[in-house]
């Protein structure tokens, strides 16, 4: 089982998707997370275990190798791919509660901005380390926010923006949140943003990349 | 035909125009508006742009038209205007361009990516074919792609142009200086990556555009350079990188300190300069001081 966990990593950690995938080139032939994360599951290996043992470390380096800006965002998009096939297999096991997720993560880009790859990133990253993610999409004002907070109750909150002009956006949504639930936490991200930016419109977290929120997330409910 | 490059092989150094986004944004572009609109309802307030920058002395002047491929405008449901939309940035700027000045016409990026399967190249060559032919209509010398990050999707809109225009083709990338001190674009690319590929697919310049101020930029020259030797460079550099303080966007490098690395550039190899975000007729007007004294 070891054996199999260890090799599912390695298919999110490169972005193998399936056997027939000729992406990457040194893999080529292999299982990919699809029939890995299959043959696990029809070895009865728990649902749970393939999340945490198998996806999530492969995760988990690849978002610390995109932070050291030693792959770019095509190996990440391949990683998630990966990622999303096996999760594919691992769905009906949350919806009966075999297997949990850590929390709920909700994430939209800003109103007025319709940039979303670092928001698909980051989405993608924190599903693949254990979080139930809701992405609201881009142009989001904060009564989608709002919405998505109250169906999902303790889910955090992240805002993206791309643009110095929509970047402003962030402060009145940021306080409209917590005004309709208090105590809901809000992060932040996006290429204009920063820390003083984000202390300064009163959200919680300032993370520069998606492992940055992946790690705060799990300070969060640890 | 030919023009631009034939004026860079005799020797010349030119001067490109500045920023057109941060521009519309002072002139009162709200966020969630479409700037290409403007062409139409607001086409007094976009010369007002074009004739700052060919006051400043510029060679060449950009078009308003940077979103105007089929998916860009398909957010505002303007995407059955492509044509009327693009052929009248062209006309603006021409009109401010007079005869002395060349029009550069705007060819941004998509916000499409072909690796997720999100549209497909014949899809993307359909959409840069359809907006470059609309600029040429309009009066442009070159087609001007710039801010790409994909390689592929650069690629198939040099050849769309290429192929479906008499215009000059020019393609810029926008590349980040990361950890180790190199540059890449976001997906990865490097300046040596993007020479081969778009030197072969047929561009006429190639270079780089915003991310970067002139300083480092001048990196990005010498890699293309130690390539190869001959490709005329294009460099749009921003006026440094922006600071958000107490609610207001700044970008730090004022006029001279951006036209203090100009000498520098051009020793390095860069054939046409400009601005790109931050960037005012008065950077510009500095630029082309310096460029007339090299």
């Amino acid at each position: 089982m070891k054996e199999l966990l260890f090799k599912l990593a390695e298919c999110i950690e490169f972005g193998k998707i399936n056997c027939a995938s000729a992406y990457p080139p040194q893999m080529k032939g292999e299982d990919g997370a699809d029939e890995i994360t299959r043959k696990a599951l029809e070895a009865d290996v728990a649902p749970q275990d393939i999340l945490t043992l198998g996806l999530m470390p492969g995760m988990e380096r690849i978002g610390v190798k995109f932070r050291e800006n030693k792959v770019f965002v095509p190996q990440v998009l391949m990683s998630a791919k990966a990622m999303s096939t096996a999760m594919i297999h691992l769905k009906p096991h949350f919806l009966s509660g075999a297997a949990r997720q850590k929390g709920t993560f909700i994430i939209g880009t800003v109103l007025g901005d319709l940039h979303d790859i670092g928001k698909t990133l980051v989405a993608m990253m924190v599903e693949g380390n254990g979080y139930k993610v809701i992405d609201l999409g881009t142009d989001v004002d904060s009564g989608k926010f709002i919405e998505a907070v109250k169906e999902n109750p303790n889910a955090v909150v992240g805002l993206s923006a791309l643009l110095t002009t929509t970047m402003v956006n962030m402060e009145k949504i940021t306080r409209e949140i917590k005004e309709a639930i208090p105590g809901t936490v809000v992060t932040i991200g996006g290429a204009p943003v920063n820390e003083e930016f984000c202390f300064k419109i009163g959200a919680d977290n300032y993370s520069p990349d998606p492992q940055g929120i992946v790690e705060y997330l799990n300070s969060k409910i640890a | 035909m030919n023009k631009i490059v034939q004026k860079i092989n005799k020797g010349k150094i030119l001067v490109s125009d500045g920023a057109w986004g941060t521009f519309l944004q002072q002139k009162g572009l709200q966020p969630g508006e479409c700037p290409e609109e403007w062409n139409i309802s607001r086409a007094s307030d976009v010369y007002d742009i074009a004739i700052s920058y060919v006051e400043a002395g510029v060679d060449m002047v950009e078009t308003n038209s940077f979103g105007g491929n089929y998916f860009k405008l398909k957010n505002y449901g303007l995407q059955d205007r492509v044509f009327e939309i693009n052929k009248a940035a062209a006309e603006i700027s021409r009109k401010a361009a007079g005869s002395d000045c060349y029009v550069l016409g705007s060819v941004g990026p998509t916000g499409k990516l072909l690796m997720m399967e999100e549209v497909s190249e014949s899809e993307l060559y359909e959409a840069f074919k359809e907006q470059s032919i609309a600029l040429e209509a309009g009066g442009v010398d070159a087609i001007m792609i710039e801010t790409m990050t994909d390689l592929e999707e650069a690629r198939i809109a040099v050849k769309a142009a290429k192929e479906n225009t008499g215009c000059e083709v020019f393609c810029t990338m926008t590349f980040d200086k990361i950890i180790g001190g190199e540059f890449r674009t976001m997906m990865g690319i490097s300046p040596t990556e993007m020479t081969e590929t778009l030197v072969d697919a047929g561009a006429d310049v190639i270079g780089a555009n915003c991310g970067n101020g002139m300083k480092d930029m001048i990196g990005i020259v010498k890699e293309i350079r130690q390539l190869n030797r001959t490709i005329p460079i294009l460099i749009h550099a921003n006026a440094g990188l922006p600071h958000y303080h107490e609610g207001k966007t700044t970008f730090p490098e004022s006029p001279d300190d951006m036209a203090s690395n100009v000498k520098e550039i051009a020793a390095a190899g860069a054939n046409i300069i400009g601005g790109c975000c931050g960037t005012t007729p008065c950077h510009i007007f500095k630029v082309v001081e310096v460029v007339k004294s090299l």
